[in-house]
């Protein structure tokens, strides 16, 4: 296939006629400009819907109690539900393989001192696999473990705030902080991309906060990760009969909203997974759009260029060139001219957003950026299309008839 | 070297045709020097160019050094054209953005040979034609008559077997055509075998024999006495 000299007498071609082939290689270039950087904005677009729902794992549930508001199976209205730490069990003994994390919760607020330094702060009672539903980062120390569980162990793990407030950048681990006249050891600092609010927080194993406040087994509210490998759809449905199992195990009324509520992040995450693919959608045809008028571009070009040549092209089948011969020299120039003013304006395209990215970020365009497999593919089509753009103008070449071009004009 | 029997080409005017080629009867012997002469419409140019496989007769047959020509596919008669047929036009057609050396050597391409040997091929036609000095310009660069010897060169260059040469002084001064053709003298009695398409006495006179052709059919067909061209000027 290769063969050094056909690719010479491109090259000579294309060389002796710069013009020709930069004007027609400055649409494709242009078309692919403007496709690298719609795709980049879109992609900008999805980054930022990605931020505005956090970092908490995108796939959580979250099941709150509350008070019935219907009459149900001889129960009255009005009765408060109370979830106990057996209600973890029965969620994982029914739904095991649905669930990635789960914890129970319960939910304190306490005032905090050390050394003089006092401050109010909530605490949460939770699970070890509560630090990955919330995703946070341990900065220094450790979270709570498995031992601190089984033990009620009084330890804690603090907020960044709480440690930047009541230890002066000290630091905080292996010290003993008071919370509400009980002394705990501080075991780990933790930090949350989700800004000052999450950092605020103290966490502290569920038996122990349990143990201390009313000695009972009761559970503010339970929050979960659904398996991560299961759809939207399947995680709504996964919702709906988490909650009517729920609802028949604390005799609620099914028509009742208030007693049971369950939050389902899938919801959210399947609305903007529709939206952004209604968006990528919307940006590839455009983008295919313009690639199209580019290639139609070099075509319209390429067909000009054939009637320009028809003349040397009928001279060199004269001299014994080939029909093939002929329509390999012209495809393999317009696939040429196409890859390389299209890589041209990939690689624009691609300076552009790197460029004018970080400024657009008051616009919902967060990261604007082009993968390597967007580049790959588009080098694919871009070669594709240059052979397309080639092809008719090659054959109508490779037709045509020596006398008509020779003869005197 | 070359039969031609009941030769008949019409080209289609509308909806009627035009007959111009109407039953054409030659052999051309090696080493022949022919001239074919007529005014124009007379098919002159449409008989060299069935000769040179560039157009295809409609009837009649049509044998090139024992091999029938006919009903050849492009990529035969591109091959034929290459192995056999050396081609000098009147407007030159050299391909304008390569040099006289790349241009010699295109042919050479087209059979496939290497770079390096066709390029020394290539330089030493151009110094039969006396242009070692000129090979690398281009043919805006060169005058008339050297285009017209670069043309030459290129035609020999593929070692043809015959030698088609359509008005190839058509286009040339008094002087510089008379060059032409004492080169084209001096290459028929090396040996080659040469047609040549004018409609000039002059031209014709310096060849060992003329075809005349009127309304597509051959009038008369004489030898005559070739007038050497080194004694004329």
């Amino acid at each position: 296939m290769f063969d050094l000299d056909l690719w010479r007498e491109i090259f000579q071609s294309i060389n002796k006629n710069r013009t020709r082939s930069l004007l027609s290689g400055f649409t494709v270039a242009f078309a692919i400009l403007l496709f690298a950087i719609l795709f980049g904005i879109a992609n900008g677009l999805q980054n930022t819907f990605k931020e505005a729902f956090g970092t908490d794992a995108n796939n959580s549930i979250v099941i709150f109690p509350g008070r019935t508001t219907k009459a149900y199976k001889g129960l009255q209205v009005g009765r408060q539900i109370q979830f106990k730490n057996d209600d973890r069990a029965y969620i994982l003994d029914e739904f095991g393989d649905k669930v990635q994390y789960i914890t129970s919760k319960v939910n304190k607020s306490v005032s905090a001192s050390f050394k003089g330094e006092k401050n109010n702060y909530e605490v949460r009672g939770v699970y070890p696999e509560y630090m990955f539903i919330e995703n946070n980062i341990i900065k220094d120390g450790r979270y709570i473990n498995q031992n601190d569980l089984n033990n009620k162990t009084k330890v804690v793990v603090i907020g960044r705030v709480v440690e930047d407030y009541l230890f002066f950048k000290e630091n905080a681990i292996g010290k003993y902080i008071n919370l509400s006249g009980i002394q705990y050891k501080v075991v780990g600092v933790f930090t949350d991309d989700e800004g000052d609010r999450e950092e605020s927080v103290i966490y502290m194993p569920i038996t122990t906060t349990q143990f201390v406040y009313g000695n009972n087994d009761f559970v503010d509210l339970i929050h979960l990760t659904y398996n991560p490998e299961m759809n939207s759809d399947q995680a709504l449905n996964f919702g709906t009969s988490l909650t009517k199992r729920l609802k028949e195990r604390f005799s609620v009324a099914s028509s009742d909203q208030r007693a049971i509520r369950v939050q389902n992040m899938a919801q959210g995450t399947k609305a903007v997974g529709q939206m952004t693919t209604g968006l990528t959608f919307i940006i590839l045809i455009i983008g295919f759009g313009t690639l199209i008028a580019g290639v139609v571009g070099v075509s319209n070009i390429m067909i000009f260029i054939v009637k320009e040549r028809t003349k040397e092209i009928g001279i060199r089948k004269a001299l014994g060139a080939s029909p093939k011969s002929i329509v390999s020299i012209i495809l393999m120039e317009s696939i040429l001219i196409t890859a390389i003013a299209g890589y041209v304006g990939l690689l624009a395209g691609v300076g552009v957003l790197k460029l004018v990215g970080p400024s657009l970020k008051e616009y919902f365009i967060k990261d604007p950026s082009v993968s390597s497999g967007l580049v790959i593919g588009a080098t694919i089509t871009l070669v594709l299309a240059g052979a397309i753009a080639g092809y008719l103008p090659a054959k109508k070449a490779s037709q045509i008839k020596p006398i008509v071009a020779l003869r005197n004009d | 070297m070359l039969e031609i029997h009941q030769l008949h080409k019409s080209y289609p005017i509308g909806d009627s045709s035009l007959h111009v080629l109407k039953g054409i009867d030659l052999t051309v012997e090696d080493g022949e020097m022919v001239a074919i002469m007529g005014s124009s419409g007379s098919g002159k140019s449409t008989l060299l160019n069935i000769i040179g496989m560039l157009d295809e007769a409609d009837s009649g047959d049509y044998i090139l050094d024992g091999l029938p020509i006919k009903n050849l596919t492009e990529k035969k008669a591109a091959v034929y054209r290459n192995k056999f047929l050396g081609f000098i036009f009147q407007s030159f057609n050299l391909i304008n953005y390569k040099n006289a050396l790349e241009n010699v050597a295109l042919p050479l391409y087209y059979q496939g040979m290497k770079r390096k040997e066709r390029q020394e091929l290539a330089m030493f036609h151009l110094g039969k034609v006396g242009l070692t000095n000129w090979a690398h310009h281009l043919p805006k660069e060169l005058s008339g008559g050297q285009n017209q010897r670069v043309a030459i060169a290129r035609a020999l260059a593929a070692n043809p077997k015959l030698l088609l040469a359509d008005e190839p002084t058509g286009a040339l001064d008094m002087a510089t055509s008379y060059e032409i053709m004492e080169f084209i003298q001096q290459l028929n009695d090396e040996g080659k075998t040469i047609l040549i398409v004018t409609h000039e006495e002059d031209i014709a006179n310096m060849c060992k024999r003329i075809v005349r052709l009127r309304d597509g059919v051959i009038m008369e067909d004489k030898k005559v006495n070739q007038v050497r061209v080194s004694q004329n000027v």
